[in-house]
């Protein structure tokens, strides 16, 4: 945890320091895309020569260029827009490697008009990543808020479909990482499992495989980005800023993870009473369902991406933190916080559905819809709270993953895969198994970053999902169903 | 704002190659679904083995072209049989969960680290097709009447791509009147009666998937051929679901649904984008620029799929009591 917040930050300075060195050596007229690749560990204008860059638009290229004596580059684009930048990994000298950090080596950047686009990309002598610089990470909390402003752009784009693993040192030892990961793996999901307790819940009570799902996890994240950002909060926080407990709960993010978890739950709710029982009063067929779920959630991400915009970021508030050492790992307060507030909330859940009414009538329907109405539950009644508690859970599991990693438009899509993984393999339709299978999936994720690339770990999960498919359809809890 | 330019970009797309490409997947697609009741949402997985079978062959091997032909449909054949093996005794939807995880898994794979010296990871493969154009019959210029013109290049691939097309439209046609074709759409209506009858279900599901899987893998080797250059990420599982959004519109489970869907379709969407395009350079609309026109465009593809499953969807052509498909 603590190199991947180190190397984010080093990256953003890096940005702040490219951005005047190029500007004073040349400054660059109207739109164009610069940077400056620096020896690690070197001075300023120490650069490595001859990387080569090129830059494309869709599938045209629109120019290359090459790192000169100070490591510096440019490529003039022709006008503003969206551009893709690849650096060529195999034009790196031999003593160095490309740090995947803040991205790899393909980047899709975004020019505006009249303005230069810095593009950081930053070398490291292989294996060693940069620990060796972690002294300065606590020292640029200010920077950092500078670089939102000016250039920091370079570090938004991500790579595409990827959810990012967790840095951990690679010169760590073998059970050091295992530890490590297993602790981010558990985060990761638990994150999983909290989002795809609504999706298992609305599959048992109405057969339908809600594809929706994984924007209601990005509505949630981008809802409380949004209101975190706000100026009420933020003034309401300065209120009782000294006062200890309100402090924390008058935290800007507190607050608006509250009105995300609100929303979620509104926009399920609603997306039941306006959408998904006229649909079924229709009888419309269950593929039919299905396929409005997808457009549904085109519509949703979308949307999201009109009004959030395509980059990365993230939460402001709980960002820079010094993880706390437990002995055989290091957690930082912020993931201990997620820790604890996902174990709690599944709890919560699991005894919710266990010993109220309502959560025994949720089982009930979802077991069988038919004999639960006949037994007298109100199915209609029980399907609304069914969407407003999955609406509810997956707007916080997209708070709990973009405060983890990082708040863009297509995180719940890119996590709805792996939500289908741990509902399948946790057994479709029961609540439980998607707690059991989500938490598997997440600690599959990110063992497999040990012995494979991090860029597979998606991969692997999904495969796992396959291989339940193969021989055990119904999943670790679910009944054997007849099919076939 | 040019109304006639508009029209004529529209008409271009509605029949160029790019077009073509999605008629021959979604015939592919209209096995599947709209005669199986197979619910592949995983077709942009066919097209991307498809894509790279001719691009690695011809690029990192050396191979002739028709060669990487081969390769694709024995790529797209394989995947059909990995898909379908684990998941077509299962109920359907499993199906749909697997397919599309799977082509997510499998760009995943492409343009992995470790991948780079096969399918040249997140680069991809440029300049294989050099061979496809050599042989182009076609005396260069320009042909078209108006405003509506094709270079002798796009015009070899469109003869290429509505050539395949009509096969495979043809194959389908003559499937679906033989006795082959009434069972697969036996299998759609109701699987148990067809079991009874003593007819094994699993096998002909199999073969629909393989067939269409093959239909979907040409539609990427043509991709591939008409734009010289792929990368992993064009085949993002959104060219799935233009896929099912176009053969919806056209209807499906009829012959001609998935030729119609995807010409209506893209036609609409270029309309779509370039009226946008002209009334925001036009200052009507300043608020909206490039991307914010992309997201839009993919945001009209999820209001047409919501509408036209809930009010038509038996699609332009087709018939409603066919699509009346319940799957168990």
């Amino acid at each position: 945890m603590r190199t991947r917040l180190v190397t984010v930050l080093l990256a953003v300075i890096a940005a702040i320091m490219a951005i005047p060195a190029a500007a004073a050596a040349d400054a660059p007229g109207g739109e164009s895309l610069f940077g400056q690749i620096r020896v690690p560990g070197g001075e300023r204008d120490e650069g490595v020569e001859g990387i080569d860059i090129s830059v494309s638009q869709g599938d045209e290229e629109i120019g290359t260029a090459t790192t000169d004596s100070r490591g510096e580059w440019e490529v003039e684009v022709p006008d503003a827009g969206d551009y893709r930048v690849v650096l060529d990994t195999a034009t790196i000298p031999e003593e160095y490697e490309l740090l995947e950090r803040p991205a790899g080596a393909e980047r899709d950047v975004t020019v505006r008009d009249g303005q230069p686009f810095a593009v950081v990309y930053r070398l490291a002598p292989p294996g060693e990543g940069a620990v060796e610089e972690s002294p300065s990470a606590s020292a640029s909390e200010d920077e950092d808020d500078d670089a939102g402003g000016s250039g920091g752009e370079g570090e938004e784009a991500g790579e595409e479909g990827v959810i990012d693993a967790p840095a951990v040192s690679s010169g760590a030892s073998f059970g050091e990482r295992a530890v490590q990961l297993a602790v981010a793996g558990v985060i990761f999901g638990l994150i999983i499992a909290i989002s795809s307790v609504g999706l298992s819940l609305i599959f048992g009570t109405t057969k339908m495989i809600n594809f929706a799902h994984g924007d209601m996890v990005t509505f949630g994240a981008v809802v409380a980005m949004m209101f975190s950002t706000m100026t009420v909060f933020s003034s309401l926080h300065e209120v009782v800023e000294n006062v200890p407990v309100l402090n924390l709960v008058a935290n800007p993010l507190i607050l608006a993870t509250a009105v995300a978890v609100i929303g979620g739950g509104l926009l399920g709710l609603l997306l039941e009473r306006f959408l998904w029982r006229p649909l079924r009063r229709r009888h419309v067929a269950l593929i039919q369902m299905f396929i409005v779920t997808i457009g549904v959630s085109l519509i949703l991400r979308h949307a999201l991406l009109i009004v959030f915009g395509a980059s990365r970021s993230k939460y402001e508030q709980f960002r820079i933190q010094e993880p706390i050492d437990l002995g055989p790992f290091s957690i930082t307060p912020r993931d201990l916080g997620i820790l604890v507030i996902a174990v709690v909330v599944l709890v919560a859940v699991a005894s919710m559905l266990q010993f109220t009414r309502i959560g025994k009538a949720m089982r009930a329907v979802a077991d069988n819809r038919d004999l639960a109405e006949s037994s007298g539950i109100d199915v209609n009644r029980v399907t609304l709270y069914v969407w407003g508690m999955g609406g509810a859970l997956s707007a916080l599991g997209g708070v709990l993953l973009g405060l983890n990693q990082t708040v863009y438009w297509q995180m719940g899509f890119h996590l709805l895969l792996l939500m289908f993984a741990g509902v399948i393999l946790g057994g479709l339709g029961t609540a439980y198994g998607a707690m059991v299978g989500g938490l598997a999936i997440g600690l599959i994720a990110q063992l497999s970053t040990l012995w494979f690339s991090p860029q597979l770990m998606n991969a692997w999960a999904l495969a796992i999902m396959i291989v339940v498919l193969l021989v055990r359809p119904q999943g670790i809890l679910g009944r054997r169903e007849r099919v076939g | 704002m040019d109304f006639m330019n508009i029209l004529a970009i529209s008409l271009e797309t509605a029949i160029g190659p790019i077009t073509a490409i999605y008629v021959l997947a979604a015939i592919g697609l209209n096995l599947h679904f709209g005669y199986t009741g197979l619910l592949n949402f995983g077709q942009v997985g066919f097209m991307l083995v498809g894509a790279y079978g001719v691009a690695v062959c011809v690029t990192t091997f050396g191979l002739p072209l028709w060669v990487g032909f081969l390769v694709s449909v024995a790529c797209a054949t394989v995947l059909a049989l990995l898909l379908g093996v684990p998941t077509l005794r299962l109920r359907a939807d499993y199906l749909a969960i697997a397919t599309i995880a799977v082509a997510e898994v499998l760009r995943l794979l492409y343009r992995a680290e470790f991948a780079r010296p096969v399918t040249g990871g997140v680069y991809g493969r440029q300049s294989f097709a050099d061979r496809f154009y050599d042989v182009n019959p076609i005396p260069s210029g320009s042909y078209g009447v108006g405003d509506v013109d094709f270079s002798a290049n796009q015009l070899w691939v469109m003869l290429v791509t509505w050539g395949l097309a009509a096969v495979a439209l043809l194959i389908t046609l003559a499937l679906m009147s033989s006795p082959w074709g009434r069972v697969i759409k036996g299998i759609r209506e109701d699987e148990d009666a067809v079991r009874s009858l003593g007819k094994n279900v699993f096998v002909y599901k199999l073969q629909s998937l393989v067939l269409g899987g093959v239909f979907g893998g040409l539609a990427g080797a043509m991709i591939a051929l008409n734009q010289q250059n792929i990368t992993p990420d064009q085949f993002m599982p959104q060219v799935t679901f233009y896929l099912w959004a176009m053969l919806l519109l056209g209807g499906a489970a009829t012959t001609w649904g998935p030729v119609i869907g995807p010409m209506v379709m893209w036609f609409l969407l270029t309309a779509f984008d370039e009226s946008l395009r002209a009334l925001s350079s036009a200052g009507v609309l300043e608020f909206i620029g490039n991307s914010e026109i992309g997201a839009l465009r993919h945001a009209f593809v999820g209001v047409a799929l919501l509408l036209l499953i809930v009010y038509r969807p038996q699609g332009l052509i087709g018939n409603r009591k066919e699509m009346l498909v319940n799957v168990k």
